[in-house]
């Protein structure tokens, strides 16, 4: 038997499942306190109270404190770049393409130093450790303590980056370092974005996951703490603390992978509608498929681990208008002012919650103040709800074949009992707390995402693999268990000797102890 | 000749994706590198070839290499700035102005880099009109103006000039080894042009072709118009189809990306398939396993809704995708020029026949 609480900290709610091998045991909702930690804190020991004797083996908190972080320009502290590459890049530093606010706050201090490598791992030039050095020297002197260091090619070659890790922590003692090959993929400015984010978050990183612990031990629960990622894995708490980054996406990947927990579905389609944009995903062999494209956070660049997600102007509160003769949902909506603005609470503006209300597919407010709207006009607009979502998630299709469909969220009344080119469509039990769920059920994985030259593709595929393996192992897999779930290669136009980049991607259960 | 505001310069941008045809790498770091040079004071002034004395020298400049090695190496103006001068330098002679080989993809933005670090202007003319993967696929070549020399420069200070070859292919072969030596990025700054060479032989007034459907555009996006039509009425171009990524392969050969895209019909073109080739750039398109358009008309496959351009690099399963013809420059329609970049200059057997005729 195996025990585990799983716990998602969402800007309004905090929600705590206490799950038992495939059993929910028990669901808590409470709203996010400010500080974080009382929130969680009820949170478990509502859960403790539920648990009785027997133990859990680990707690997993999925938390969007960090990707909020960033959006609302809070709790960031200033970072000094180091990057390594001169002569080449010279042109365009760090920070180049961000938004001025939030350069603004975060820019401390910019340095860049010869090094860096070449596509076939030669060297640009030999690291200048002693600039290296001064940079650390005059960090120091400004009080900067968080730093990101990036190198030309370094997922290549990761040797000149934790060269320079290892100068700094010799002049900055305490400093927090953040790597880009730790985080990113190739696309130097993309990769280095990631990292300065994960650097800027770094003390608030620090802070909110000492206070998961410390709510842990305040509940009295001695399980370890696990944090979850974009993925729909999980890593160390500790480690996590170091890569805040990587909890960007957790909420949509949480709440993903428990609708498909709780539906017994590995492979499907999830539609999660919300109050202004529906979310399209795709789940893969039980995990969210992942974005192949530069996503933007908080109006930055970046390029790493995230989630394939859809994003259309369809939810809850979404205005429906009468336009050239046709109906139009969106993009604009009443968001969180549904409860002034809508039609059934006396307001002004005609949402899809109201026809909804009026098609008596939603209880809320008053259904009187809508019975003037006609049956035709009610139709018409379901029916476009109903072509956006389709298109929606054929967009999100990889194959011809019908998917099934899970439908989430407090707008999931839009999502018609049957939409063409799904098998079915689902709406699991539970579906209020399936971002918890989604937490509790986490794995840990290992990632790969290289350039191979000299090798087949069969060598280069396994030495991908093995790479993701060793990295699983570190995260706190249990290596016996790891599976690999997810390979592909793509072959690299102009460059010689028939380079072959690799994405691999294993994982495995929570080892013991 | 005129000052380019940096507004026409993130329109040329734009447009000069779509005119990329599927390659040509992205204008994202030429237009990063732009907005600096403004932004530090730097402008640019475009010339248009009938301002060019007959005698007059032009500098060609483009970036060569995999697009993948300047995701890391990333693009410097500096860089390209010097292979300019190095070739005046090895000419001993200065260069009136400076225009881009190709002016589709990054390479449409290159010229304003040098321009902006040399004080020169850029000339409203590239060699291709679009994109396309080699050297020797330029008017010059139909033109068969010499191809020697070309100086090549990477950001380390190694610094090449290819003195003398007999053929574009010689050119495109040496060049194309000093490329991969140097990390498979470099600036360089091919053959010379006098005056008369540009006006006789250049693809004519692209740079403002490329500003004026990039804004096109860019207006359309903003007023919520459908941005295929405009790229339509721009460029007095032809839909082809209307439909969805349905399969992809990719493959690299020789140094290109090859591969094939299958779309399945939507809207009125449902029931139907149509089939891509590329290599590096669209080369060929087949509806119901018929050839329907091929190069040297202009192929681009454009987010339906967005109408920005897709690469054939990241076109993906599911996308949905609009194909429209624009056509050709007339110097590619004579049968020289359809040796150099008709259909068979791919590989393929057919005869050139374009949708616009």
């Amino acid at each position: 038997m195996r025990r585990r609480i799983g716990i998602d900290v969402g800007g309004t709610n905090t929600d705590a499942v206490l799950l038992e091998d495939d059993r929910v045991l028990h669901a808590v909702k409470t709203p996010t306190t400010a500080d974080v930690l009382t929130g969680v804190r009820l949170a478990l020991e509502s859960t403790a109270r539920a648990m009785g004797s027997e133990p859990v083996q680990a707690v997993m908190i999925g938390t969007t404190h960090f990707v909020n972080a960033v959006v609302q320009r809070r709790d960031l502290a200033p970072v000094g770049a180091l990057r390594i590459g001169l002569p080449a890049s010279r042109s365009l530093p760090p920070f180049c393409d961000w938004p001025a606010d939030l350069a603004a706050l975060v820019r401390g201090q910019v340095h860049m130093v010869e090094g860096g490598h070449d596509y076939d791992g030669r060297p640009i030039m030999p690291l200048d450790e002693r600039a290296v050095a001064a940079a650390a020297r005059a960090m120091n002197a400004a009080g900067i303590a968080c730093v990101a260091i990036s190198s030309i090619f370094s997922p290549l070659d990761p040797a000149m980056e934790d060269r320079a890790a290892e100068i700094l922590r010799a002049e900055m003692p305490g400093a927090s370092i953040t790597l880009s090959h730790d985080l990113g993929r190739i696309g130097l400015l993309e990769r280095e974005n990631v990292a300065l984010l994960n650097a800027c978050l770094a003390p608030l990183a620090q802070h909110t996951v000492q206070a998961f612990e410390e709510a842990l031990r305040q509940a009295g629960i001695a399980a370890p703490l696990f944090i979850t990622q974009n993925d729909g894995t999980v890593i160390r708490a500790e480690l996590a603390a170091r890569f805040p980054v990587l909890s960007f996406a957790s909420g949509p990947t949480n709440s993903m992978r428990g609708a498909a927990f709780l539906t017994g579905l590995k492979n499907a389609l999830v539609v999660d509608v919300g109050g202004t944009t529906s979310d399209v995903g795709a789940l893969k062999a039980g995990f969210p498929r992942e974005a192949n494209a530069i996503v933007h956070v908080g109006g930055v660049r970046t390029l790493f681990r995230m989630p394939d997600l859809l994003s259309i102007g369809l939810g809850g509160g979404s205005h429906v208008e009468a336009r050239d003769g046709r109906i139009a949902i969106g993009p604009r909506s009443v968001g969180f002012r549904l409860p002034e603005l809508a039609r059934i609470f006396g307001g002004p503006q005609l949402t899809t919650s109201d026809i909804a209300v009026r098609a008596g597919l939603l209880s809320l407010g008053e259904a009187s103040r809508v019975a003037d709207i006609a049956d035709s006009f009610t139709r018409d607009t379901l029916a476009e709800a109903a072509r956006m979502l389709e298109e929606a998630v054929d967009r999100m299709k990889t194959e011809a074949t019908d998917v099934p469909l899970l439908a989430v969220g407090g707008g999931a009344f839009l999502v018609p009992d049957r939409l063409p080119g799904c098998s079915e469509v689902l709406r699991p039990a539970h579906a209020a707390v399936a971002n918890a769920v989604g937490a509790a059920i986490a794995q840990v994985s290992g990632e790969a995402d290289q350039v191979f030259q000299g090798m087949t593709r069969t060598e280069a595929m396994a030495a991908a693999e093995r790479i993701a393996r060793d990295r699983a192992v570190e995260a706190g897999a249990d290596g016996a268990t790891l599976s690999l779930v997810d390979i592909e290669d793509l072959p690299i136009a102009y460059l010689p000797g028939g380079a072959l980049r690799v994405r691999a991607r294993v994982v495995g259960e929570i080892a013991a102890g | 000749m005129r000052e380019i505001t940096i507004d026409e310069i993130e329109s040329l941008a734009v447009g000069a994706w779509v005119l990329g045809t599927g390659g040509g790498g992205s204008p994202y770091l030429g237009l990063l590198n732009v907005r600096r040079l403004y932004a530090e004071g730097h402008r640019v002034q475009l010339m248009d070839p009938d301002e060019l004395a007959d005698d007059d020298m032009v500098a060609v400049v483009s970036n060569m290499g995999a697009p993948l090695v300047g995701q890391e190496r990333l693009v410097d103006s500096a860089t390209i700035g010097r292979a300019v001068t190095l070739m005046e330098e090895y000419l001993g002679r200065p260069f009136r102005a400076i225009m881009s080989v190709e002016i589709g993809g990054n390479n449409g933005v290159q010229p304003f880099l040098a321009a902006a670090e040399t004080g020169k202007p850029v000339v409203d003319a590239d060699a291709m009109g679009r994109a396309y993967p080699e050297a020797q696929m330029t008017s010059f070549a139909v033109g068969d103006l010499k191809p020697w020399p070309l100086s090549l420069v990477d950001p380390r200070g190694i610094e090449g000039i290819v003195a003398k070859v007999p053929s574009w292919k010689w050119m495109e072969r040496l060049s194309r080894k000093m490329c991969v030596e140097v990390g498979s990025i470099a600036a360089t700054c091919k053959a010379p042009r006098t005056g008369a060479e540009v006006k006789r032989w250049g693809i004519l007034r692209t740079t403002t072709q490329a500003i004026k459907l990039g804004q096109a555009i860019r207006l359309a996006q903003k007023e919520h118009r459908d941005p295929v039509q405009a790229i339509l009425a721009q460029e007095k171009g032809m839909l082809l189809f209307r439909g969805k990524i349905a399969d992809i392969a990719r493959r690299t050969t020789e140094g290109f990306l090859r591969g094939t895209v299958k779309l399945e019909g939507l809207d009125d073109s449902r029931g139907h398939t149509f089939e891509l080739a590329f290599q590096n750039e669209w080369a060929v398109g087949w509806l119901d396993g018929v050839a329907q358009v091929m190069t040297p008309d202009l192929i681009c496959v454009l987010d339906s809704v967005s109408g920005e351009a897709i690469g054939t690099e990241v076109a993906r399963y599911g996308q949905r995708v609009t194909v429209v013809a624009l056509p050709a420059p007339p110097v590619f329609l004579s049968p020289r020029g359809l040796d150099f970049v008709g259909p068979r200059a791919f590989g393929y057997d057919l005869d050139f026949r374009s949708v616009f005729a």
